[in-house]
């Protein structure tokens, strides 16, 4: 039992990445139109059918898989070096910046996260760049906000204050005794980070907002299928189901690492 | 107590002023020149800088942050580039659907987690715990623009039990609300869940017990009205998450609120009225989550009661 | 003879784990009280003595607990056996328990009275007004100052003290025939603790029932008990009557706990030759802003430490005492400069207050510290190894990693752990080995002085004296000077040349170890030795 909840939403996620990164190799053909196909249901010969302009489903959804899977990881690197360091900078240092910086954390945490990243992406302009400035710039605070709440109160505990006898340098009393302990939320924090940008990327695609056509998002597909529910749900089905998948397999793996990592600090 | 409201309003009121000189900042983002980027290609120059003008965006950058200030403070949000109209009308108009959903939605997601987590906590690691968590972690996973969607195919083309799209009815409420209030359930059932947990290890449980209180008195008495101080301030950040999903919601369901303004707003680029979208319900969930944490402070004796 | 009021056959208890895993905790466990007596169960951490406490009434997680084998009888009814709803009418009525964390134990979002007017409602169904006056009677009885007034308090609003004498009018509501009380006196200032215990024995006599006293303080016991019960490890290894046991204990770990406790094993320090200070510190304040309003900005302070005057003599021990809030440990704190404060001090012929911090750090070699808490003062993700070595590595960053390791593995030996410890993290240890890796971690950069912030408070008896002689060792042999802080007196008389008496945040009183013990000149230095002596 326990072995399946990480074993399956592991491979899902590793088949993810390597469609990601290995699939401008495949023998893939998500744009090309074959009218006679439009709307054509799931056969043998293709397994997720036609599109509403006779594109097969498969292959987009396999496009889909690199532009969510990019996203994700260039949202995540940014969003996690900025929240962390001006989170450290922010608890460690204390005082006025302290205060500014807090200020600021309130006024960005004061927008509905996609909202703001709506309002970036529609005034930017679409594209997988603006896509991914937005979602970094809605998604710095979450770490900023962890890293610093713990910081503050790392900052006070023993451990440090017999570094700070020792004759620890600040340099070295954050290297060793602070962003040590940092890693275990903040790798938590980075997981659900990437369920809620995956679906944060697919709903800014929906709303036309996202990657530009003919490039493929899950959330464009979903979008372009909603008109033709009836007589071909499958072009709603399959981006749906997939990405339903892969924010699933991340939450799963999330919670258990938490699990996993909560036991250990206690 | 009087003194913590006074500071906590002063710094909601910071806040504000921070949100609305970011999305004041946001039309300076547009990439080249915004006017040409509103009139598209076909302006000619002297409608150009008539815009230009009438948006003062030739004035010094601090001019017009003092302008647009000045103008908020009389209820001035400027005007519609596209219906020309005054945008606080069309706000007026446009709020109470979006009100109204946002209400719905909340209410379903309280109706369903307050009962599944509840009884996930009591009944720990039972069969009903594992199917709320598996309801919960399938909530927290399924996105709103994929699930309404389903549920339109479902209840609406294929049962004809709810009308596809608008605002008409009752009726026409019931699946958007389901979409908006899914995701928020899943999260509060699992808050719901670890806070009443937490709470009943606490110490005074043992106490109550060791008075020979029943176990249903301890759980309402004791245990729900300590649980019920973190869970209002989750709720209360968690209506961004509702705030923000209603956008799209309002989208798939043809909901006339502020969210399918804005997206059309977009769309057409008439950027003073996105920016007094982002605006309002920016606002609303400031000052929702200002009256969360009176309310907390209110409801705790620890707050209340202190100096 | 009368049967015994309760008769605990052959307990054990057990506990299952997420994994349905089965682990025993307490092993066949009897004994008995009869009415109106009073028995206490003794014991370290982990003994089993609280969780055979909690038994009696059913109190653990009904999902994790089991019985294997015995039998509660009370008043001649199997409790084990019998059904939630019937032991409900037991719990409060016949048996009420008080706890030993008075601050927690009570509801933060009800007033006192509301709580305190329960157990009437439900076991002897009197009216709200009647349960009242009752418990406003009780609540006189048990010393509340003004119970009108605390009535509907809050319980926040209230003292440690106060709350536990809440707690035990509660308990006593529906005149109970066994009271157990789980380490009643524990979490509470030592002054405030005889003021309990002796309330306790008060009402022990005004309602003649049974008490039941768990605690791992065997002084406690000896004032108190009548009959006492030794448990270790989840066995009732010696039971017998107060005075036969602390005359001639029969099992060898009641003889090791007896023997544990601290005893002055510091030699005298000659004051005659009149050496010059080590450390010489001259009114030393150190003053926390109360609330940060936006009104208010610093009219409100607390005064953790005014004015306080200090010196310490090379290879001296000065004790600092106190109760919580008395601020010594900020004083310490503020002497090794890790607390702004002002002041002058003076440490080693150099003005530590002038220093900046970056010419401070080299000095930061000659003063360490040890701190209570062995379990958040070493860095978690870092080996034993690490953790020694760090100072080295700062302060000598010249030597090589073959000689680093062999200073730390010689500091290990001192300290009375092994080699094959170097890599393990510290997670791995129990507290009084953490607190010899943190006395490691201090010893080795061969400091002149150590800063001793409650060292032993958290660890068991018998670990403590163990703590104590190695501290003692290591200063004769490497003459190190230790400020030395607690709120024990028997471990500040066993390890302290001097000592220095402190409340709220002022100074009371200073001398010769000996001197203060026999002739206290302050009031309130009585009052805390009367207190601790006692018990």
């Amino acid at each position: 039992m326990f072995k399946y909840q990480i074993l399956i939403p592991s491979s899902i996620l590793i088949l993810w990445l390597i469609l990601a990164i290995l699939g401008p190799w495949f023998p893939l053909e998500p744009n090309h139109i074959i009218l006679p196909n439009i709307l054509q249901p799931p056969s043998l010969s293709e397994w997720l059918g036609y599109d509403d302009l006779g594109r097969p489903v498969l292959d987009r959804l396999m496009m889909g898989a690199r532009t969510s899977f990019f996203v994700a990881f260039g949202v995540i690197t940014v969003s996690l070096t900025v929240g962390t360091l001006i989170g450290t900078i922010s608890g460690w240092f204390g005082g006025y910046i302290d205060l500014i910086i807090v200020r600021i954390m309130d006024v960005f945490l004061a927008f509905p996260g996609i909202l703001l990243a709506i309002a970036l992406s529609g005034i930017l302009g679409p594209g997988i760049e603006n896509v991914v400035f937005a979602l970094s710039v809605v998604g710095w605070v979450g770490f900023a906000r962890i890293t610093r709440a713990q910081t503050l109160s790392l900052k006070h505990r023993e451990h440090v204050l017999a570094a700070r006898a020792l004759g620890a340098s600040i340099p070295r009393i954050l290297r060793y005794h602070i962003i040590p302990l940092l890693m275990a939320p903040l790798l938590i924090e980075a997981t659900f980070g990437i369920a809620g940008i995956v679906i944060a990327e697919a709903g800014l695609s929906f709303l036309g907002l996202g990657v530009q056509p003919p490039a493929a998002s899950w959330g464009s597909m979903i979008r372009d299928g909603t008109g033709y529910m009836l007589v071909a749900p499958h072009i709603v089905l399959a981006p749906g189901l997939t990405l339903l998948l892969v924010v699933l397999s991340v939450n799963m793996l999330g919670d258990k690492l938490r699990d996993k990592l909560d036991v250990k600090s206690q | 107590m009087p003194s913590f409201i006074i500071s906590r309003l002063l710094s909601t009121l910071t806040v504000i002023l921070g949100v609305i000189t970011l999305i004041f900042l946001l039309i300076h983002l547009v990439p080249g020149d915004p006017v040409q980027a509103m009139l598209g290609e076909t302006a000619t120059p002297t409608d150009l800088e008539a815009l230009r003008q009438a948006l003062g965006l030739n004035q010094p950058l601090f001019t017009q942050w003092w302008q647009y200030m000045t103008h908020l403070l009389q209820g001035d949000l400027g005007t519609s580039l596209y219906s020309q109209e005054p945008i606080i009308d069309i706000m007026i108009e446009r709020f109470p659907a979006t009100l109204e959903l946002a209400i719905a939605g909340l209410l379903v997601a309280i109706l369903i987690a307050l009962p599944l987590g509840s009884i996930a906590a009591l009944r720990k690691d039972t069969i009903y715990d594992n199917s709320a968590m598996v309801f919960s972690l399938l909530g927290v996973s399924i996105p709103n623009f994929w699930l309404g969607p389903l549920l339109i195919l479902l209840f609406s083309l294929t049962l004809g039990w709810f009308p596809v799209s608008g605002r008409e009815n009752f009726l026409s409420l019931i699946l958007p609300a389901l979409t908006l209030g899914t995701a928020l359930s899943a999260i509060l059932a699992r808050m719901i869940r670890s806070t009443l947990l937490e709470v009943l290890n606490e110490d005074y449980i043992r106490t109550a017990r060791a008075k020979g209180l029943r176990e249903s008195a301890i759980v309402i008495h004791h245990a729900l009205r300590n649980a019920s101080l973190p869970i209002i301030t989750i709720l209360g950040l968690q209506l961004g998450t509702l705030l923000g999903g209603a956008v799209i919601t309002e989208i798939i369901f043809a909901w006339p609120g502020i969210g399918q303004l804005t997206i059309e707003s977009i769309q057409r680029r008439d950027y003073p009225l996105v920016q007094a979208c982002i605006l309002l319900i920016s606002v609303s969930y400031v000052l929702i989550n200002t009256l969360t944490d009176v309310l907390y402070a209110w409801l705790d004796p620890r707050v209340r009661y202190s100096v | 003879m009368t049967p015994p009021l309760l008769n605990i056959k052959k307990l054990s208890v057990a506990f299952k784990n997420s994994q349905q895993h089965l682990t025993q905790v307490v092993h066949q466990v009897s004994f008995q009280i009869n009415l109106g007596e009073k028995l206490a169960l003794v014991g370290e951490s982990g003994s089993g003595k609280s969780v055979t406490a909690l038994s009696i009434i059913k109190l653990h997680d009904r999902q994790r607990v089991n019985y294997p084998t015995g039998a509660i009888e009370f008043q001649g009814q199997n409790l084990l056996q019998k059904s939630e709803a019937d032991l409900r009418r037991v719990r409060g009525k016949n048996i009420a328990m008080i706890f030993q964390e008075p601050m927690t134990s009570l509801n933060p979002v009800y007033p006192i009275g509301t709580q305190l007017i329960e157990p009437l409602l439900l076991h002897e169904g009197l009216s709200k007004s009647a349960a009242r006056s009752r418990m406003l009677e009780l609540l006189e009885l048990t010393g509340l100052p003004e119970p009108h007034k605390r009535f509907n308090s809050y319980p926040h609003t209230l003292s440690g003290g106060q709350r536990q004498r809440v707690m035990i009018a509660m308990a006593l509501a529906c005149r109970p025939q066994l009271l157990i009380a789980d380490e009643p006196t524990t979490a509470l200032d030592v002054t405030i603790q005889l003021q309990i215990l002796e309330l306790l024995e008060n009402m022990q006599q005004e309602f003649g029932m049974a008490v039941l006293l768990i605690t791992h303080d065997l002084n406690l016991v000896k004032r108190f008990a009548e009959r006492i019960c030794v448990m270790q490890e989840g066995n009732l290894v010696e039971s017998a009557n107060a005075e036969k046991l602390f005359e001639q204990p029969q099992h060898a770990y009641t003889q090791h706990l007896l023997n544990s406790q601290p005893e002055r094993i510091q030699t005298d320090y000659d004051y005659t030759t009149a050496p010059t200070p080590l450390l010489d510190a001259q009114q030393i304040r150190c003053y926390f802003p109360l609330s940060k309003n936006f009104f208010q900005r610093t009219d409100n302070e607390i005064k953790a430490v005014d004015e306080i005057d200090l010196h310490l003599y090379p290879g001296e021990t000065l004790g600092i005492v106190g109760e919580s809030g008395s601020g010594k440990t900020t004083l310490g704190l503020c002497v090794l400069r890790l607390q702004n404060c002002t002041g002058a001090i003076r440490f080693a012929g150099k003005q530590l207050d002038r220093l900046q911090t970056r010419q401070l750090r080299p000095l930061r070699r000659q003063l360490q510290v040890v701190f209570q808490d062995p379990y958040s003062s070493l860095s978690p993700r870092m080996t034993v190894e690490q953790i020694i070595s760090e100072g080295l590595i700062i302060h000598y960053p010249d030597l090589n990693h073959q000689k680093r390791r062999e200073r730390v593995i010689k500091i290990l030996k001192e300290v009375g752990l092994q080699e094959d410890m170097l890599s393990r993290y510290p997670h791995e240890f129990s507290g009084g080995q953490r607190q010899r890796i943190a006395i490691a971690r201090a010893v080795i950069l061969e400091p002149q002085l150590i800063l001793l912030d409650e060292p032993t408070s958290a660890l068991d008896v018998s670990v403590q004296k163990q703590v104590l002689e190695l501290l003692e060792n290591l200063q004769r042999k490497h003459h190190i000077s230790y400020l030395f802080i607690s709120h024990d007196l028997k471990v500040i008389r066993a390890m302290s040349h001097r000592i220095m008496v402190m409340r709220h945040g002022c100074f009371i009183e200073q001398g010769e170890t000996e001197k203060i013990f026999n002739h206290p000149q302050h009031p309130y230095t009585r009052s805390l030795l009367h207190a601790s002596l006692f018990m």
